[in-house]
């Protein structure tokens, strides 16, 4: 079992009443409740816990890209991920990822994925999102029903440039390149590990398989409401003839550890509450434009899917509806052990990105649950997938010898005498 | 007023609403659609050989996924006027179906009659920003669209009950079919370029207005003018964006007086 330690990067200062004053924490936000002063603070917090959870033992250490967003600091995740690849010597840099419908030209993502593969001395696991609909569509433009064929030949040019040992000439619809030449190149061959985080599209799970790609469902309404969606995607694997890996799958999970149940609503609930109120507070026609989904994919879902429904549930939340429904598993080290156990099981995944920083979490609170887990709960859900232990098809391949930043202040060099041959 | 199938030779299947006698008219239709009743097409018909086609996309229409971009749009225009077998049309474009008719007159300036722009879209001003019709609630929709929203509501819906599941179903996925194709050439702005291009436009054209459009609002007639010297401008009391639907005994008189 592999453990990714996932920050969103939430702005905390969104104020009281938020869902009253707003229509929605994306897209249209007032960029007047961003002061970059805050900011800076706000980035080197992330920024430590992300290192910190390498220091934890977590297997990966995870960050997005979203635009326009309350609950999201990272339209460049790449930026973050570049520092990380300094500053932590041992786990995975899990980029869940660029959403490469939106980059002109996508040689772009080919390039900046191979620089921190190279980095990072091979540690990147590298997502391609198609991007939400408030990302990709309404804050960087691309048209709804022309989305998924603009990413689809995204990915295939990023592809072909990482495999190609020789120039070459690619003629798009979207985009036309005559000399495509990837410079620098991954050290992971033939590529990284490749996700794709995505919700509840048949066409998503057949890409996934087409190409054997892991399949991320990267909910933040927990493992009872993801498990039908799971079923449907390993149904669609058993129906293709692929093998039952759990690393096929990764899900994402809100966790909260503290000494005991009643300690960690004391420790957590006012800042999920916080996550859940005000960070999921979405205009829903930015959540839908038409032509985003496929008709097969909005006939499948119809109804279900609108999202005032959504909306609505989110309206009046309280802290024992997060945990009835597991939105948020929370609790002693053993109650939030016995509720991985049946999510990993009941999913069938074989990776699990964990949000412990969430909505406006004070840093040591973050680091409390952070470090309890790591300490008591992660050892005891390690072997999960004891038959599957050997299967390292979907986690990175590192190089043996790599190296960690010098110091270099006057008087402390450790100058390389030599370039490596 | 009888429903015909024409299949282009691009490969769409379009139904086409058709009637009347007299001069050939063909409309293009909004990014909504036809809606269910259409009065000012019927008093069309009355002086004109009407035809109305349903882009692909919409309605019965089949095909959607061969048309992409602007140009796509406005050869298919010129297509279904080939497999009607017609000879200089009339043009009548409304919003969206304006934005493609000006397209079709400026690619081929000789090939139509007169040119009747309804609410057109195509140009942008920074100065007056176009509402985003893909970011709206449904009743925002009625409110953008409508001089009076509460009737323009049912004219929508065209009757259907929407407090009945599987008629809101229906509205839905039809509505969606629609405005994805329309995004096509409306998304994110909608605007692709036609200013560059309507030096070229020959045909008389006349520009129709709903006093309280506040789509695309009357500000933009000056606009178009600016940029379609010879154009005639008529105003329209009591209509919104929809005038053709919210006043179709005024609509069909500007035009019919214009057209001749």
């Amino acid at each position: 079992m592999k453990f990714t330690w996932f920050n969103l990067m939430p702005w905390p200062y969104l104020p009281d009443q938020f869902r009253e004053k707003h229509r929605s924490v994306w897209v249209d936000i007032p960029n007047t409740l961003y002061d970059p002063r805050k900011g800076h603070h706000v980035y080197h917090t992330y920024l430590d816990q992300l290192e910190y959870a390498d220091a934890l033992g977590f297997d990966g250490i995870g960050c997005n890209e979203h635009h326009q967003n309350g609950y999201g600091l990272m339209p460049s995740p790449n930026i973050i991920a570049a520092t990380l690849t300094r500053r932590t010597s041992r786990a995975a840099i899990c980029v869940i990822g660029n959403s490469i419908a939106g980059y002109n030209p996508p040689i772009r993502v080919a390039e900046e994925f191979a620089m921190l593969d190279v980095m990072s001395g091979g540690r990147l696991i590298a997502g391609f999102p198609v991007g939400t609909p408030m990302d990709t569509n309404f804050c960087y433009g691309q048209i709804p029903a022309l989305t998924r064929d603009k990413y689809r030949e995204a990915h295939d040019m990023i592809m072909k440039a990482w495999a190609s040992d020789e120039p070459f000439a690619f003629d798009g619809k979207y985009n036309q390149l005559r000399w495509v030449n990837c410079w620098p190149k991954p050290i992971q061959k033939p590529h990284p590990p490749i996700y794709i985080p995505g919700g509840g599209s048949i066409e998503t799970w057949d890409f996934c398989l087409d190409h054997d790609y892991n399949y991320s469902y990267l909910s933040f309404f927990g493992y009872l409401r993801g498990k039908s969606l799971l079923d449907g995607y390993w149904e669609r694997v058993a129906r293709r003839g692929k093998d039952e890996s759990p690393y096929r799958a990764a899900f994402a999970q809100i966790i909260c550890v503290a000494d005991t149940d009643a300690e960690a609503e004391k420790l957590y609930a006012e800042h999920c509450l916080y996550f859940f109120n005000r960070c999921l507070h979405i205009f829903p026609p930015f959540a839908d434009p038409a032509g985003y989904r496929t008709m097969a994919t909005v006939k499948y879902g119809a109804l279900s899917q609108l999202t005032q429904a959504r909306q609505k549930i989110l309206e009046n939340l309280t802290w024992k509806q997060l945990i009835d429904e597991r939105f948020v598993i929370a609790g002693s080290p053993e109650t939030v052990r016995q509720q991985l156990e049946e999510c990993i099981k009941g999913l069938r995944i074989g990776h699990l990105f964990c949000l412990f920083h969430n909505g406006d979490m004070p840093d040591w609170k973050t680091r409390h649950s952070s470090r309890l887990f790591a300490e008591k709960v992660m050892p005891r859900l390690r072997d999960m997938w004891p038959e599957w232990k050997h299967d390292d098809r979907w986690w990175m391949h590192p190089m043996d010898e790599r190296i960690r930043p010098e110091e270099r202040r006057p008087g402390a060099e450790k100058a390389r005498e030599e370039w490596p041959r | 007023m009888k429903w015909q199938s024409v299949d282009t030779r691009k490969g769409t299947r379009c139904r086409v609403l058709e009637g009347g006698s007299g001069a050939p008219l063909v409309f293009f239709h909004s990014a909504g659609g036809l809606l269910a009743d259409n009065p000012f097409l019927d008093r069309l018909a009355q002086g004109y050989h009407v035809f109305a086609p349903e882009w692909p996309g919409y309605g019965d229409s089949t095909g959607e996924d061969l048309l992409e971009d602007m140009l796509d749009f406005a050869l298919h225009g010129w297509d279904l006027i080939d497999a009607l077998g017609l000879r200089r049309p009339h043009v009548v474009g409304h919003s969206m179906g304006g934005m493609i008719a000006a397209e079709m007159a400026c690619l081929a300036p000789r090939d139509l009659g007169k040119l009747v722009l309804a609410a057109p879209a195509g140009l942008w001003d920074d100065a007056h920003p176009i509402p985003d019709i893909f970011a709206l609630l449904p009743f925002q929709l009625a409110e953008v669209l409508f001089h009076d929203p509460q009737r323009g509501q049912g004219l929508l819906t065209g009757g259907a009950d929407l407090a009945d599941i599987e008629a809101l179903k229906e509205f839905y996925l039809a509505s969606q079919r629609r405005l994805a194709q329309a995004g096509k050439i409306l998304f994110p702005i909608p605007n692709r370029r036609l200013s560059k291009r309507l030096y070229r436009l020959e045909a008389e054209s006349l520009l129709v207005w709903g006093v309280s459009d506040r789509l695309i609002i009357p500000a933009y007639a000056k606009r178009w003018q600016a940029l379609v010297p010879n154009a005639r401008v008529e105003t329209i009391d009591g209509a919104g964006h929809m005038l053709p639907y919210e006043q179709p005994e005024a609509f069909s008189k500007v035009v019919q007086a214009f057209l001749g």
